[in-house]
């Protein structure tokens, strides 16, 4: 049963996860910026938060037929909304790490994770205002 | 909490800079050197960089894996009193390039800087999150 708190909760829980699936992503792209021939990911976030919502985020259920079908349970998590970033100089090495943009976005994502957090937090002490009635 | 493994991709990311920063001071001390202990002048040395999943195919951190040594000729200076001269009075000194091995050293401290504000940051964020309702 969903009480009225969990709905409440739903979304934020989700954007939560989904910022710091993200965040992880955003790291390995800075933590491989002299990995030769690394190429940089990131999360399509509008898409996968509303793949999230309409809990679309795990892989399809495949019925596999044959010994050698691939694995669908090794996927990625969020793995349909996750992209390559395109390059605006490409470098001898073929890394596609561009520190600036990871910096930018890894700066915007650790904002917008705040901000996440603030909202619940902001959520649960208006609920328990309603709960005390103080 | 996925957050955790941006410690252990920054982490990855770290030591392998700091590996680097260790093969730099090595080449850096050896630029003048003429015979090591086996009797051959020294060959820098670079350390090679390999993605490596560091827990899921979501979290992609760093490791060495491999160091290589140049290839490059050793330096040769005319110095007929060194002990260690050729019949033509050449001495083989190593074949450090200074100026690559200053630049690789400022690039390797960039980059470990870099990951230990993503540390920074992921610390904070969790620590945001352990905060949640209090």
């Amino acid at each position: 049963m969903k009480t009225q708190l969990d709905s409440a909760l739903q979304f934020h829980q989700s954007a939560l996860n989904l910022q710091a699936q993200r965040q992880q992503m955003l790291a390995s792209n800075i933590a491989n910026a002299d990995t030769p021939n690394y190429k940089a990911r990131d999360i399509d976030f509008r898409s996968a938060l509303k793949g999230a919502l309409s809990e679309r985020m795990g892989p399809l259920a495949l019925a596999s037929t044959s010994s050698r079908h691939l694995d669908v349970a090794e996927q990625m998590q969020f793995g349909a909304y996750v992209g390559y970033r395109r390059e605006f100089q490409s470098s001898v090495d073929g890394n596609t790490v561009n520190m600036d943009v990871e910096r930018a976005a890894f700066a915007e994502n650790s904002v917008h994770y705040e901000a996440s957090v603030t909202f619940i937090n902001g959520l649960l002490r208006s609920m328990q205002t309603a709960i005390t009635g103080q | 909490m996925s957050m955790f493994n941006v410690f252990a991709i920054a982490g990855s990311a770290l030591h392998a800079q700091s590996a680097r920063l260790n093969a730099t001071a090595s080449n850096l001390a050896n630029a003048d050197s003429v015979a090591g202990p086996d009797g051959q002048p020294y060959r820098a040395k670079q350390v090679v960089f390999t993605a490596a999943p560091v827990s899921g195919p979501n979290s992609v951190g760093v490791t060495v894996s491999n160091v290589v040594e140049s290839a490059e000729p050793g330096r040769l200076t005319y110095d007929p009193s060194n002990p260690a001269a050729n019949a033509e009075g050449y001495v083989e000194m190593s074949n450090v390039n200074v100026v690559e091995e200053m630049t690789n050293m400022i690039s390797a401290s960039r980059a470990y800087q870099n990951n230990a504000e993503v540390m920074n940051t992921a610390r904070t964020l969790l620590q945001r999150t352990l905060q949640i309702g209090q």
